[in-house]
């Protein structure tokens, strides 16, 4: 909470504020001129350029008035509200409390609804249409960015649209997933396979794994070379979800699934990050958020 | 001795105060499409993120910096009697200024930044600025020295006020740790990062843009007119309030931030007693024409003046009202802001100078008007509903986006998903767009008018300063 390394900048900092503030008013107040009505208004009598002249007008009353209203204001606001060092004021407001108040306030009113269905299990909260929507709702505002708005996600970001899991698919691995992040980290593997020719080789296998066209003669070569993939993906590449390797025999395809992609994987690997969402959302929103992500993938699944 | 006014110098910066103003405002129209259009991010240097430093760089430094420097070398010369001090030096300041705009136009859209709002210019660049901006203070305050005339006049105390706090500024916020020719790291960390850079963004905002233009107002007004400056008294107490107020109210943008509670609202109390200050300008420059307002009528480059007073007088007024707490809380972050800053950008500052021009252009071709003043005229209307579709849909479209991002569902969740409020904001860009084209339209029909007014004329440069002792009755 302190602000200052001493209490000499706390008196420092409120005691210039506070001359300032004032010193505005003393420095209208003493250049301010009384003077008869009947004076005429003149010009001050200095010339420049030929004829720039000034008038000795007094400064309007209206706008002198504005000018030590907003002085008045200033000290009011100073008394009831933080602003003269570590005073806090009289109000004793911050808004760290404006923010926790006004939390609160939120988790009173909405946290039964939230709490009815975090006791739930998820796959009931799934299949609640009001669960859905404001599963929709959160989904929109903290997922859609890399998801996409219905969930079908992009080159680098999963779809959840689908039946395929990175990290696995049962309740809880999705709600971990959101819960705590996920680093889906694929190590560059040029130098453990070998050669750019070995690299091409390997990336032919691949792409018989899942029976995409390919150069034979270079996929027999390459399955050898596959040993060094196998440690993650299986010796079969079926894949490995405690690991978040994906599985390299089926359709689905997260950074593209041409030969020249398979190629920039192996060389320079890849780094997908799912960013945990605990500490952000809480536990409620989660849960909610993870069961929407079930009824999304339940939902493409029972529609096939 | 001395016999004339270096008119040289100010007629190169009055030339490039325009060129730089199409420019800049081109570059402000084209990023305006491309939030309508984002296709037309066509290469990585013609990118919006890229382009939009070079839009605010090109029309704050660029057009709003030539148009400081012509006038204040042309009327410190003017109101002191007194040749401009140094010729050479003078010359530096113009060369050396085209090269920053020159080097800014490259570096910033091939991505070279140091990321600090109005000033990502890298720090090679960051020094030349400051070489240049020396040699101005020395030949502005070495014409200020060797004036003839008992006194300084008003218009003189505003640009000194801005060139010396915009060196402060300059150098402070600057200050960096180079890693390479092209890379620099700030001085600062954190928050006092943020502070360090607000004090100096909104000072620009003051000192750059209102001090300067100030002292712009303090001669043109007074000249065009053919009348006394309203009140000294009001000069005297606005002109100390607002140097002294200004530097304070920072602070405002970095309201709920990390920024300490206390910090947040001195800069908000200072923004508020800011209003009667700036206002002040706005007094003593209307209540001028007072006893001559007929001339309002026919004269387009007094309406220029004038209307660019009103705009003065809202964003002085808007501005302060933005900077409580609780307006900023639904104002902050959204186009409202951008609405702000361009009724003081086109309203204020382009069109106080495009006035400013008006009257100093054929002046520095021997003549005392323009080719045509019907063109200044319609140029006039043209500016001024461009400016006015501007800044309606801005405020619009930011009330609105800010009323979108804090609705709330009975469940508790946002109502709007950003990208909703973005699609709605799509009719506002389209008026924002036209606003700007037919602002830049106008420009255009400046450059014409000068053409005209210049092509064939002779650079005069025998304008003799009076050789009399100046009116000394007091």
């Amino acid at each position: 909470m302190a602000d200052f390394t001493s209490d000499f900048w706390n008196l420092y900092i409120a005691g210039i504020t506070l001359v300032s503030i004032v010193g505005c008013g003393v420095f209208l107040f003493a250049q301010t001129k009384r003077r008869a009505k009947s004076e005429p208004v003149g010009t001050t009598g200095h010339v420049w350029d030929e004829d720039l002249a000034e008038y000795n007008n007094p400064m309007p009353r209206w706008w002198m008035w504005l000018f030590y209203l907003t002085i008045i204001f200033s000290l009011g606001y100073l008394a009831l509200y933080p602003g003269l060092g570590s005073f806090g004021g009289a109000f004793g407001w911050s808004s760290q409390k404006q923010f926790d108040e006004e939390m609160a306030k939120a988790n009173q009113q909405f946290g039964p609804l939230y709490d009815k269905y975090l006791k739930m299990d998820l796959t009931a909260v799934a299949a609640d249409t009001q669960a859905q929507q404001m599963g929709q709702r959160l989904f929109l505002n903290h997922c859609a960015q890399c998801h996409g708005s219905d969930g079908g996600g992009t080159r680098g970001f999963p779809s959840l649209r689908d039946t395929d899991w990175l990290w696995g698919g049962t309740p809880e691995l999705i709600k971990t997933s959101i819960a705590d992040g996920r680093m889906g980290v694929m190590p560059p593997m040029g130098a453990a396979v070998g050669s750019a020719e070995d690299v091409k080789d390997v990336a032919n296998f691949v792409l018989s794994l899942s029976g995409r066209t390919h150069d034979q003669l270079r996929a027999q070569r390459g399955k050898e070379k596959f040993a060094a993939c196998a440690a993650c993906h299986g010796a079969e590449g079926k894949g490995n979800q405690a690991l978040g390797a994906p599985d390299l025999t089926d359709k689905v395809w997260l950074y593209g699934g041409s030969e020249a992609a398979i190629i920039e994987a192996i060389t320079k690997g890849r780094n997908g990050i799912m960013p945990a969402h605990k500490e952000l959302l809480g536990d409620a929103k989660v849960h909610l958020l993870s069961a929407y992500v079930l009824y999304l993938s339940k939902g493409e699944a029972a529609s096939k | 001795m001395e016999t004339t006014y270096n008119y040289k110098v100010v007629r190169q910066f009055a030339i490039m105060t325009l060129i730089w103003g199409i420019v800049g405002m081109l570059v402000g129209v084209i990023i305006a499409a491309q939030l309508i259009w984002p296709e037309l991010n066509a290469a990585s240097f013609l990118s919006y993120g890229r382009l939009r430093p070079l839009h605010t760089n090109a029309v704050i430094f660029a057009f709003g910096g030539c148009a400081l420097f012509a006038t204040s070398y042309y009327v410190v010369q003017r109101t002191c009697q007194a040749r401009l001090f140094g010729s050479g030096l003078a010359a530096f300041t113009f060369w050396g200024w085209q090269l920053v705009i020159l080097l800014a136009a490259i570096t910033l859209p091939l991505g070279y930044t140091s990321g600090k709002e109005y000033a990502e210019l890298e720090w090679p660049i960051d020094i030349l600025i400051t070489l240049v901006w020396v040699s101005y203070a020395v030949v502005f305050f070495g014409t200020i020295v060797k004036r003839k005339t008992p006194h300084i006049y008003v218009a003189n105390w505003f640009f000194g006020a801005f060139i010396l706090t915009v060196a402060v500024l300059h150098v402070v916020n600057s200050a960096a740790m180079p890693v390479s020719f092209w890379k620099s790291y700030s001085a600062y960390a954190g928050v006092q990062d943020a502070m360090v850079q607000w004090w100096y963004g909104h000072n620009a905002v003051g000192f750059f843009l209102t001090a300067g233009f100030l002292g712009m107002m303090y001669y043109f007004i007074p000249k065009q007119a053919e009348r006394p400056v309203y009140s000294y008294r009001l000069s005297v107490v606005h002109f100390w309030a607002l140097i002294f107020t200004y530097m304070w109210a920072g602070p405002h943008h970095l309201h709920y931030t990390a920024l300490p509670d206390w910090a947040q609202s001195v800069g908000m109390l200072f923004s508020l007693i800011l209003l009667a200050p700036s206002w002040g300008g706005m007094i003593n420059g209307i209540m001028t024409l007072s006893g001559a307002w007929h001339k309002l009528r026919t004269d387009p480059i007094l309406k220029f003046l004038i209307t660019s007073l009103s705009f003065y007088g809202m964003s002085t007024f808007e501005g302060p009202m933005m900077s409580i707490k609780t307006v900023n809380a639904l104002s902050h972050y959204t186009d409202w802001t951008v609405g702000h800053v361009h009724s003081g950008a086109l309203g204020w500052v382009a069109m106080i100078s495009i006035g400013s021009l008006y009257y100093l252009i054929p002046r520095m071709y021997g003549r005392t008007e323009m080719y045509s003043t019907r063109l200044i005229t319609l140029h006039f209307w043209v500016s001024t509903i461009g400016v006015v579709l501007y800044i309606a849909a801005m405020w619009i479209a930011g009330v609105m986006q800010g009323l979108m991002w804090r609705a709330v569902n009975s469940d508790g969740t946002l109502t709007y998903s950003f990208v909703e409020s973005v699609k709605a904001t799509y009719p506002f860009y389209m008026i924002r767009l036209l606003g700007g084209v037919v602002f830049f339209a106008g420009m255009l029909i400046m450059a014409y008018n000068v053409w005209k007014t210049v092509a064939g004329s002779k650079a005069y440069n025998e304008a003799p300063i009076p050789q009399l002792k100046p009116a000394a009755a007091h």
